[in-house]
């Protein structure tokens, strides 16, 4: 082998399947790896024993001719997911040591399909923020270099996934996805990122943010490499009232590269105010390079793209307020000692929680509370429901939604915005689809003038993952993009 | 006649509302696997689910939804097939998840009424609001340990049916008579063991006074009563204190108080339950539920007879008096024994009677449950068809009884064996009666002018037969040898 | 919508959250541009159209009545702060 590190998971299964690489070679150059980039800190928790006692386990199983989708890959996983035996923090103060004693579904779907664990990446806290930088662990860098020589932030709030992908501490990474934590970083990091439809991965065992909008999902190098790992990821889970009773595709057998007579709609709200010329060039490069594929690019409106940010900053805060109350110091987790339970309930939570996290606690507190119901939260799920109908009316004359994934390319860590609302507008382009629990996936298709990862973002139709992929497969082939 | 407060300036009204919290009966708990039974090791009925562990979620358990219907069918109530959980956000020790799952604006079951049967014969409707299905909460021990408690989840996370009285009770007696209703419901539905000592049925009873006719006062709710007896004891303290507090000048002020069983009174609760806002809103982990019609056709056709419905019929089939036919509906098991016995006896007035005195009397004396009774249904009402036929007399049919429940044994058998079969053959008797009065010539003399002497020759003549004589026989024959 | 500290000092008791007096500005500043920014949807008629329950068109899924789970207090109480034998321990709770 070359150089392990430089295949693709495609290509790492085909090396293993042809016998020219084990999976403890593989997960031994990627421990290297990750040891070298320790300094981007994109895991919590590094778990090389565990990762080559798998690959040893997954050689002996391709041995005997047993072999899963992931078989011998190792993979990250944001410290989101529970992982039996191995520390869980949410990113949080308030979770530094809890170890679970269960596993989650789809960390034990990946591990039954014989994905190897690295390790726990790095988060926004509890899954909140869009630059990775609430994280209780510190900053993530982006491997992203640029000449000013300021480090740029990998996005959140999967940015430890995306930051491990781009650097090749990981093959691949799981992400969840609330308002855009996976496709941001990805668009970030110049890697490929896809959130499937609400309801198709577990959410059993992945700490929520707010259980209407998260939902799980992978960083990969290329579009192959998603639709293999999402394949493995997903499923019915009964566990999970949420999740939906359907099979799941062959994902990577729909990745067919033919888009003739699809149509493509470019909504025309996406052009924000303000967005860069850049941006806007690359948008209209994806609509190039999907109409010379055979595609046909139709002008939509989805006049409340505007209103979907505002409805998100009271639904999410809204069910994050009451999914964080079971942080409190009596069965898991930190706890501050005080006065009386009320007293130990307020220390644990004030010191447990960071400041982001405590804000969005405070958010969603405020607009349940008496009085405020439904002048806030019953008129954000309305206003949710208008969202949801407008992308169903559209997808009546689309198959799929081609956009930029951000309003730029990955700010420096320094002059990251440390007003919330500013930088809560970073997840203009993803939220949408997050309210209308649409399949998306953000491909890297370009460089800013800086020389910094531009991504673009192609949203499906409910369950339509495998569209999704095959029409970026298409962006990806002519982007050409020259990854890290 | 009806209930009042006798205050120094008059008379007060007593209104009561209850909101009645019976534990399902099921095996597993409302939103996770877990057992129920009572008793059990701390914590050792706990799923990952039921103590919060980060990431779990909660999969609703379709018998207690039946459960709750068919409670409510036997509430004569609407059937909502179409609810939806919410989420009730509080902190305390034994919630773990910082909220309870619970249905405010779509429970299960809507409006309804039961009828209540008072001491004095006569019946009451009382309205129901509505019944829905919510999760109970942990037990939190205080007195193991000077400056902690202790929690055990146990109870956590059984389901729960909260079924809300309209304000309709007006006094103890008729509180205690809709408690004594409901928990017949429950046990004839095999829907909640109205067990309250073992905390499977309490009480929160809500009181307010007024002047007859006068609007309705404030109201305090006094939380978790679990006895009739407290919960009559509770509205009479309660609405003594209020009629007091205003007579004097004061306000009731809208606040929980607690039973204090020792003091026998009311007093409020000194945590912070004042700030509580609960901040209702869907859980959104679970999706609304939605029955098909058939789900609630096919409990409606396994319903048995209702104790209302079962008690018109004992008294319009059998003739039995309301108060009769009320004490033998109280329990479906005494029901079904009643109408075993009147059925072998072939005369139901005489089975009542015997059911409810001499049997029910050696149930009382023995200690033991109808189940374990040495005397069974058939038996009893063999015995009782001797009486109807005139075998024996009822005063023979004692001594008999009296043998069967010492030995088990059949009357007929027992009445063969000891020869004490009635004589009805006129002239024995005759016999007897003759040698009496040629015996005592003076009582002869006296009887003529004193008639209540009969009696006197009643009873030797039923002596000189061994109590085997025929009363009515013996009446008429001395009655015409005597001349009277 | 501004909201003033003593609007801050109640949800944050509510949320069971200390906020010290240095923060409380902050957080008051904060939540009141947030506030500010969601009343965006105050432009929106939303009359008339039913809040979302959920996003997929699907109904909950029914358990059967089994014991599946539980039966391991060793598993629930090991990452417990404080435990005495099978119980969770929290400061006296007086009710």
């Amino acid at each position: 082998m070359s150089n392990a590190l430089d295949l693709t998971l495609a290509g790492a299964l085909s090396a293993m399947d042809k016998g020219e690489l084990s999976s403890v070679e593989l997960t031994q150059a990627y421990i290297d790896q990750m040891a070298a980039t320790k300094a981007l800190n994109a895991y919590i928790t590094e778990t090389p024993d565990i990762a080559l006692e798998m690959a040893r386990a997954s050689d002996a199983r391709r041995a005997g001719g047993q072999t899963g989708i992931m078989e011998g890959i190792p993979v990250g996983i944001k410290d989101l997911f529970c992982t039996k035996g191995t520390r869980t923090t949410a990113a949080s103060h308030i979770l530094d040591n809890f170890v679970p004693t269960y596993e989650s579904t789809v960390t034990s779907n990946l591990f039954s399909q014989g994905a190897v664990m690295l390790g726990k990446t790095n988060l926004d806290e509890f899954a909140m923020g869009s630059s990775n930088q609430t994280s209780y662990f510190g900053d993530v860098v982006n491997p992203w270099k640029t000449s000013d020589g300021k480090n740029r932030a990998p996005g959140g709030s999967s940015g430890g996934s995306a930051a491990a992908v781009a650097a090749k501490s990981a093959l691949a990474t799981t992400g969840t996805d609330t308002g855009g934590s996976i496709r941001q970083p990805a668009a970030f990091c110049g890697i490929t990122g896809i959130k499937p439809t609400y309801g198709r991965c577990s959410r059993w065992g992945v700490v929520a943010f707010a259980s209407s909008l998260d939902q799980p999902g992978c960083f990969g190098r290329t579009v192959e490499d998603n639709a293999i790992m999402l394949r493995a990821m997903a499923g019915y889970d009964p566990k999970d009232s949420t999740s939906i009773e359907r099979a799941v595709p062959d994902y990577r057998a729909q990745i067919t590269g033919n888009i003739k007579g699809k149509k493509i709609g470019i909504p025309k709200e996406y052009r924000v105010d303000g967005m860069p010329a850049e941006i806007e060039k690359l948008w209209q490069q994806g609509m190039d390079w999907l109409r010379d594929s055979g595609a046909e690019i139709v002008d939509i409106s989805l006049p409340l793209t505007d209103k979907a940010l505002p409805t998100y900053y009271i639904i999410a805060p809204a069910e994050a307020s009451s999914n964080l109350a079971r942080y409190d110091g009596v069965r898991y987790g930190l706890r501050v000692e005080g006065v009386d339970l009320d007293d130990m309930y307020a220390k644990t939570r004030g010191e447990g929680f960071g400041e982001e996290v405590k804000r969005r606690i405070m958010i969603g507190t405020y607009v349940l509370s008496a009085g405020y119901y439904d002048a806030y939260y019953n008129k954000a799920r309305r206003v949710r429901k208008m969202i949801l109908n407008e992308f169903l009316d559209v997808y009546n004359q689309v198959d799929a939604i081609l956009t930029p994934t951000t309003p730029s390319a990955a700010f420096t860590l320094d002059d990251a915005p440390s007003d919330p609302v500013t930088m809560y507008l970073n997840d203009v382009f993803t939220v949408p689809a997050s309210l209308a629990g649409l399949p998306g996936l953000s491909l890297p298709a370009g460089l800013s003038s800086e020389g910094l990862p531009l991504g673009l973002q192609v949203l499906g139709k409910p369950f339509e993952e495998g569209e999704v992929l095959n029409v970026a497969s298409v962006l990806e082939a002519a982007a050409g993009f020259q990854r890290l | 006649m009806s209930y009042t407060v006798k205050g120094n300036t008059g008379e007060w009204e007593v209104v009561i509302g209850l909101e009645v919290h019976a534990q399902v009966i099921s095996n597993a708990k409302l939103f996770s696997g877990s057992a129920t039974d009572f008793g059990a090791e701390p914590n050792s009925q706990v799923s990952f689910v039921d103590s919060a562990q980060p990431g779990m979620l909660p999969v609703v358990n379709k018998e207690c939804l039946r459960q709750a219907i068919r409670t409510g069918l036997g509430l004569s109530a609407e059937i909502n097939r179409y609810s939806v959980f919410d989420r009730k956000n509080y902190f305390y020790a034994d919630l773990p998840q910082g909220y309870q799952i619970s249905q405010l604006y779509h429970p299960i079951v809507g409006e309804g009424q039961i009828e209540i049967d008072l001491e004095d014969g006569s019946s009451r409707t009382i309205g129901i609001e509505r019944l829905h299905l919510e999760q109970d909460a942990g037990k939190s021990i205080h007195d193991l340990d000077p400056k902690r408690s202790f929690i055990d989840l146990n109870r956590c996370g059984v389901a729960l049916m909260e079924i809300v009285s309209r304000p309709d009770l007006r006094s103890p007696e008729e509180a205690g008579a809709y408690l004594r209703k409901l928990r017949t419901i429950f046990r004839y539905l095999g829907t909640c063991d109205g067990n309250m000592e073992e905390g499977s049925m309490r009480a929160d009873v809500n009181v307010s006074v007024r002047k007859p006719g006068a609007e309705f006062g404030t109201r305090t709710e006094t939380k978790n009563v679990n006895s009739i007896r407290f919960v009559m004891q509770a509205i009479e303290s309660e609405a003594l204190r209020q009629v007091k507090l205003v007579e004097s000048g004061g306000e009731v002020v809208q606040e929980t108080r607690l039973w204090d069983a020792g003091k026998g009174h009311t007093r409020p609760m000194r945590s912070k339950e004042f700030a509580h806002d609960y901040r209702y809103f869907p859980c959104p982990d679970l999706l609304p539920v939605n029955l098909p019609q058939s789900f609630v056709d096919e409990i409606k056709a396994e319903m048995p007879e209702l104790p209302d419905k079962k008690k018109h019929r004992f008294m319009d089939d059998y003739g039995l008096p309301a108060y009769d036919a009320g004490v033998l509906v109280a329990e479906r098991e005494t029901a079904d024994f009643y109408e075993a016995v009147a059925k072998a006896a072939g005369n139901a007035k005489l089975a009542a009677n015997w059911t409810m005195g001499d049997f029910f009397g050696a149930l009382n004396k023995a200690d033991i449950k109808l189940a374990d009774s040495p005397v069974k249904a058939e038996q009893l009402g063999g015995l009782i068809k001797l009486i109807a036929d005139d075998t024996i007399s009822g005063r023979i049919a004692k001594e008999v009884f009296e043998i069967m429940w010492e030995t088990g044994k059949d009357a007929e058998a027992i009445v063969e064996e000891k020869g004490l079969k009635q004589i009805t053959d006129t002239g024995a008797i005759e016999g007897i009666i003759d040698q009496i009065i040629a015996d005592n010539p003076a009582q002869v003399e006296k009887v003529k002018t004193n008639e209540k002497l009969l009696g006197w020759f009643v009873g030797q003549t039923m002596k000189a037969s061994g109590g085997k004589a025929n009363p009515g026989v013996v009446n008429k024959l001395l009655k015409d040898k005597l001349g009277l | 919508m501004a909201i003033d500290r003593d609007t801050v000092t109640r949800v944050a008791f509510l949320a069971r959250l200390d906020i010290d007096d240095a923060q409380k500005d902050a957080m008051t500043h904060d939540l009141s541009n947030i506030l500010t920014f969601v009343e965006a949807l105050n432009d929106v008629d939303a009359s008339g159209v039913e809040p979302m329950t959920s996003v997929v068109e699907a109904y909950a899924p029914l358990r059967e009545d089994k014991v599946t789970d539980g039966g391991y207090p060793d598993k629930v109480l090991k990452n417990a702060p404080d435990r005495v034998q099978d119980f969770y321990a929290v400061p006296k709770v007086v009710e």
